[in-house]
């Protein structure tokens, strides 16, 4: 199962980095939704094969910045970035970059689960198919298959994969939306907010996928609960009004802050 | 008294009795010092309501039911010998009532006039000329006991009226002033005044539930009387459909579904595969502005009046077919036929199909789609394999809605694909529909007794059976739809 991902990662040769270098790098970043400028010249570097947290009030941007990595804002008629924002140093705003084929190697997890109305098999085969990464249904079986061990989930329903994905739990079909990302075997998955729809159980259940993931990828989760952030992450991003206020380590940034907002903001001041 | 005359007088108590019973109302807590349970409105809208709605609710009943009573009296008063031969005593009763509205009439002129001439010195030998000086036109003679009905139909009916503003005014007073004494502050006026309401709407949705009944139930009937005058399985089963005026025909109904299947067929494979493209496109690709100028001029499709359709297949559409399609093509010189009324149908009922269609693309949900687009899916793989499974028993309930709609056509198919029934596969051929052989079996000087007519009461109801089953089937899958996201 291993060399199907690794087969279907050469497919789409990327310069490995080195553990040094940064997985995303984003530059003098400007959003404008119209005339809102709802993102205000943020610049991050972020580390591959690690977890890192947005944290921030409501309505700072956390989501809109999330969405530019993998160019969802496209998707928003009126909607403008400027800057410039690369992966593995190559900008993902060029011309050149087809924003189809970026978000197959930079997935998406949303805040509400949203499986298709299908069976489990077809979520998790959906994006496999579109990219044509299985020749024949037994290499689909084992995508699949490898997808949903992955997201923790392959023992609840490996004998009902054909019934429909809506038919899950709330926390089980936040899991198969995770499967449903891991297996076009991106290199890194967005996540906005991926427990606020969950229970304490389910929560703890997707917390502990996200650590298992940061072995293969390089994460990016937003979230409104501290506790989440120190427990998954190792970096934490911190924003406000549109600005990132501070980046550091995760440890550093609730113990020990350098800016006065965050430390506001984690001691539950505003927000 | 005049209805509306009555309906205003209710409408002034009501009014009146919301001023005395919020003013009450007002009083009372006032004297006894207790807190109003309701707002002072409340109480005078429950005097209010009570006064008007049983009144009225009486008033409406009356005007049902009196006619029934005056005319069961008075057709007593006629002997079988004034019923000409052959004629229906139901005739005889349509003259009476001519003659007593005549009879009306003439007493208003002469009012007018400064005559007051009673009633009883209308007699029988003016009659005719007198009644002819107000526009009403008496056929033959009319009989000594017609004319003497006609009187008495007219007095019941006087006296009827008169008893129908009694009662109502008295309900009106009696139960507004009970409901006037009965304010007190504890009084939960609020709480009357909603379960009032309540019962009105219900009233209300009673009204159409019941006309539907109604119409049905009439549909059934003669339906009834239809076979048992003729057989029902050659009704259903015969394929020969050839109706006689001097009995013997032959009145099978297959010729006539499968012309109506084989339209509406060609005006689905017409509109579905047209109005699903639309719908995409309004619901997918079109920005705001294209949106809002499109999505109406396509609506306009559903607006224009159907013979204004029929006229287009008669002028337009079919001449060209059979110019450049059949009479080449060796299949037929007719120029009505099946393909030009399915075709002008299937335009018609595109609107149905794109409307339809793209609310219910629309209403599913954008997280999906972005679930898609955020696994590198492009714009089209995700409408095909996404958002279209996803509206697809909706678009099922659709397409099935504007199925209902093209069976039930009827001036298209008059005009388009003629009136000829038969069973054939051709499609430049002239065919009919039921809808066509209702109207044609009924229209003309008939008579409502032979199974030439009620055939057509036969067709219908077998009509509203197909129609409601594809509705109900519609709604059925619509509904289950809806759910899926909830
Ligand atoms: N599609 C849009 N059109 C216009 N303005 C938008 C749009 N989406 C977001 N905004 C605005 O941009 C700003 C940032 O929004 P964003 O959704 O990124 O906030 P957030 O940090 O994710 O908040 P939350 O924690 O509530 O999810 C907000 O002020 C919001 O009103
Ligand atoms: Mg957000």
């Amino acid at each position: 199962m291993m060399n199907n991902i690794s087969t279907t990662m050469t497919t789409t040769p990327t310069k490995a980095p080195a553990m040094n270098e940064p997985k995303i790098s984003a530059r003098n970043v400007q959003v404008y939704y119209g005339e809102k400028h709802a993102i205000k010249d943020v610049n991050i570097d972020i580390r591959p094969r690690s977890v890192t947290a947005f944290i921030g009030p409501s309505g700072c941007g956390k989501s809109t910045f999330l969405r530019c990595i993998n160019r969802m804002n496209d998707t928003i008629a009126n909607c403008r970035v400027e800057g410039n924002i690369s992966i593995d140093s190559e900008n993902i705003y060029d011309p050149k970059v087809d924003p189809v084929q970026l978000r197959a190697k930079v997935g998406m997890v949303f805040q509400k689960p949203n499986p298709f109305p299908k069976s489990i098999y077809e979520n998790v085969a959906y994006g496999p198919r579109i990219h044509g990464l299985a020749r024949k249904k037994s290499e689909l079986d084992d995508i699949v298959s490898s997808a949903l061990q992955k997201a923790g989930l392959w023992g609840e329903v490996k004998d009902r994969l054909d019934s429909p994905g809506t038919g899950l739990s709330g926390g089980q079909q936040q899991r198969l939306c995770i499967a449903r990302a891991v297996a076009v075997s991106p290199e890194v998955i967005l996540m906005d907010e991926p427990c606020s729809a969950l229970d304490p159980i389910a929560t703890a259940k997707v917390e502990e996928l996200i650590h298992e993931l940061r072995e293969n990828f390089t994460i990016v989760i937003v979230t409104h609960s501290m506790q989440q952030a120190a427990r998954v992450s190792q970096r934490t991003a911190m924003f406000h009004l549109g600005n990132l206020v501070e980046e550091n380590d995760t440890d550093k940034m609730f113990t020990n802050p350098d800016d006065q907002r965050t430390q506001d903001y984690i001691m539950g001041r505003f927000g | 008294m005049d209805v509306g005359f009555i309906i205003l007088i209710l409408a002034v108590l009501a009014a009146l009795g919301h001023v005395v019973g919020r003013r009450r109302a007002l009083a009372l807590a006032a004297k006894s010092g207790v807190k109003l349970h309701s707002l002072p409105g409340y109480y005078g809208q429950t005097v209010a309501l009570f006064t008007a709605v049983p009144a009225f609710v009486v008033l409406v009943a009356w005007l049902f039911v009196q006619p029934g009573i005056v005319e069961s009296r008075v057709s007593g008063m006629i002997p079988d010998s004034v019923i000409p031969e052959g004629g229906a005593r139901s005739l005889v009763m349509s003259d009476v009532r001519r003659i007593a509205g005549g009879l009306d009439a003439v007493l208003a002129r002469d009012g007018q006039r400064g005559a007051d001439v009673p009633i009883e010195a209308l007699d029988f030998n003016n009659i005719r000329g007198r009644l002819a000086e107000v526009g009403v036109a008496l056929g033959g003679d009319v009989p000594s006991e017609v004319f003497e009905a006609a009187k008495a139909f007219r007095e019941n009916s006087r006296t009827g009226n008169l008893m129908m503003t009694v009662v109502v005014l008295a309900v009106a007073v009696v139960l507004g002033m009970l409901a006037y004494r009965r304010i007190e502050p504890e009084l939960r006026a609020r709480n009357i005044s909603e379960s009032f309401v309540k019962s009105l709407l219900l009233g209300a949705s009673l009204v159409a539930i019941l006309t539907t009944i109604g119409i049905v139930g009439s549909l059934i009937v003669e339906t009834f009387e239809f076979f048992q005058r003729y057989p029902a399985q050659d009704f259903f089963f015969s394929t020969v459909w050839n109706p006689q005026f001097r009995g013997g025909s032959d009145l099978g109904i297959l010729p006539l579904l499968w012309g109506t299947f084989y339209v509406s067929i060609i005006s689905l494979i017409v509109a579905v595969p047209l109005g699903l493209l639309i719908a995409v496109y309004l619901s997918e690709y079109a920005g705001p502005a294209t949106r809002g100028i499109v999505k109406p001029a396509i609506e306009v499709l559903a607006g224009i009046p159907t013979i204004v359709y029929g006229l287009f297949a008669l002028v337009t559409v079919g001449p060209f077919l059979r110019d450049w399609l059949a009479q080449p093509l060796g299949l037929g010189t007719s120029s009505s036929s099946v393909l030009t009324a399915g075709l002008v149908m299937g335009i018609m009922i595109i609107p149905f199909v794109s409307s339809l269609s793209d609310d219910i693309i629309n209403a599913v949900p954008q997280a999906l789609r972005d679930g898609s687009y955020g696994l590198g899916a492009t714009q089209s793989e995700t409408i095909r394999q996404v958002v279209l499974p996803a509206a697809l028993p909706g678009i099922v309930g659709a397409i099935l809605l504007a199925a209902s709609r093209a069976i039930g056509e009827t001036m298209i198919v008059v005009l388009g694909a003629g009136a000829a029934a038969k069973l054939d596969l051709n499609p430049f051929e002239a065919m009919t529909t039921v809808t066509v052989k209702i109207v044609s079996q009924l229209t003309g000087d008939t008579e409502f007794g032979s199974p030439e007519t009620l055939v057509a009461f036969a067709l219908g109801l077998t009509l509203f059976v197909i129609t409601l089953g594809l509705n109900v089937l519609a709604l059925y899958i619509v509904r289950k739809y809806r759910e899926q996201y909830e």
